[in-house]
């Protein structure tokens, strides 16, 4: 096998994990430590690999970071990569997402910020401009922040429609453009609002994470705050998909490619209850596009365990068999190499851990 | 007239300041204000300048400026007049964990 790498998001910096197995690994970091680093790229349509990381220092404010040589100089535009314009009366507090575009747009990068915006970059993620028409859109003034923040955390870009692209925040739901961001749309319907009186509005939905198949770009897997939910025809429609979970509430949601991956998820027991059920750390897997749910934890704590995956903390690799990663926000990492049937701790007593991402490096 | 300013930074902004902790600056402009000293640094560190305000020009939230000792948020904030000779001090706050 190529070499493997990890790129673990952390409260206090940016950890980089090495393995040629992926038994076995070597670690280094923090970079830019003290930044909490909520959003990481590893942006494998270049050569080389460009790394982009979103981080945010308590002191300094949010910044974006690239690297062409995997981590050992990186660069920063002077005057801020992200940045809302003037007559927006607006500023950038979080860097929530950080996505490439499709294979066919090797410049395209899109971010999702806090408080709710879309930014897209044309130069591969080294300065990005705000998405006028999103957040001109009349439905802003009712998003409002969940428990993290009024963040934009999702955006999926389709992989062959390059003018189609859905994003989800907290809250406020899914919207999809079908015209390069001309118009928008809520998308969410057969998405209950668990926490509003009309619980079937057309927007305002608390969407933890959205996740689009790699073999049939009109399924996606929704996360919402309480419950799971599956679309068949790009968003247009929901419906539930919890068969075989122990509890519908979680942030973690990913899917290993090709036509044998799978669906995975972190239940968490509920909105009052955020801890693994029953004490488990449990990893719950999909093979058939979520109609049904089953175990897949072995080797992970059966009890004791009573930490979180936060909503981009559950990532995997383009390898065969695929890998399949999860970081905690006690600082651990855990990984299978063989497509998320056995886990084991990669790393342990990192600061919490926000977000990680893998890539199988040419 | 020209109002003379020192600018003192905390050695961790040194790396974005051209390694220095101290700049001396000029500004040709009457009554001087925090955010005009700001805004003439931009063009020469702006990285600096970005650590210490937001791009809708509020100062951030855990930096702390004082102005010949004299904290600028209990003044006027960034629109605190500088004196000629003036010592901006820029620190950061205790934060975080």
């Amino acid at each position: 096998m190529t070499q493997v790498m990890l790129a673990v998001g952390t409260k206090k910096g940016l950890f980089l994990g090495w393995s040629t197995d992926r038994d076995t690994w070597e670690w280094e970091g923090p970079h830019h430590s003290m930044a909490a680093v909520a959003a990481v790229a590893i942006d494998t349509r270049r050569s080389p690999v460009r790394l982009i990381v979103g981080g945010r220092n308590e002191h300094w404010g949010p910044a974006v970071f690239t690297s062409d040589d995997r981590g050992r100089t990186w660069a920063e535009e002077p005057g801020g990569s992200m940045v809302f314009p003037a007559e927006a009366g607006a500023d950038v507090e979080q860097i929530w997402q950080l996505q490439p575009g499709p294979a066919t747009r090797p410049d395209e990068v899109w971010a999702g910020v806090e408080p709710s915006a879309l930014f897209r970059s044309e130069d591969g993620g080294r300065s990005f401009a705000l998405v006028q028409s999103l957040w001109d859109h009349p439905h802003r003034p009712d998003w409002r922040p969940g428990a993290g923040g009024q963040c934009l955390h999702t955006v999926l870009p389709h992989p062959t429609s390059p003018s189609r692209v859905m994003v989800a925040m907290s809250t406020g739901g899914v919207y999809v453009t079908e015209d390069a961001g001309a118009n928008w749309n809520p998308s969410n319907r057969g998405v209950p609002i668990p926490f509003l009186p009309d619980q079937e509005a057309e927007y305002g939905q608390c969407v933890h994470k959205v996740v689009r198949d790699t073999e049939d770009p009109e399924l996606l897997m929704l996360q919402n705050h309480g419950g799971v939910y599956r679309s068949e025809d790009g968003g247009a429609t929901w419906q539930e998909a919890v068969e075989g979970l122990p509890a519908v509430f979680g942030f973690g949601l990913t899917r290993t490619p090709g036509p044998d991956g799978a669906f995975f998820l972190f239940p968490l027991s509920a909105d009052m209850s955020r801890f693994p059920v029953d004490g488990r750390a449990g990893v719950y897997r999909s093979v058939d596009g979520g109609r049904a749910w089953s175990d897949s934890s072995t080797g992970l704590p059966d009890s004791g365990f009573h930490t979180i995956v936060l909503r981009d903390a559950l990532t995997t690799d383009a390898a065969d068999p695929a890998g399949v990663y999860l970081g905690t926000r006690s600082g651990e990492v855990w990984g299978s190499s063989d497509g998320g049937t056995s886990w084991n701790q990669l790393v342990s007593h990192l600061p919490d851990v926000l977000c990680v991402r893998a890539a199988v490096l040419p | 007239m020209t109002v003379r300013v020192t600018l003192e930074l905390p050695s961790v902004l040194a790396d974005v300041a051209g390694g220095r902790r101290t700049l001396a600056v000029e500004m040709d402009r009457p009554e001087p204000t925090v955010a005009d000293l700001f805004d003439l640094v931009a063009g020469v560190h702006p990285q600096l300048v970005r650590r210490l305000r937001t791009e809708s020009g509020q100062l951030r939230r855990h930096v702390n400026v004082y102005t010949d000792g004299a904290d600028v948020r209990g003044a006027d904030g960034t629109a605190t007049v500088l004196g000629p000779n003036a010592v901006v001090l820029v620190l950061p706050s205790v934060a975080g964990g």
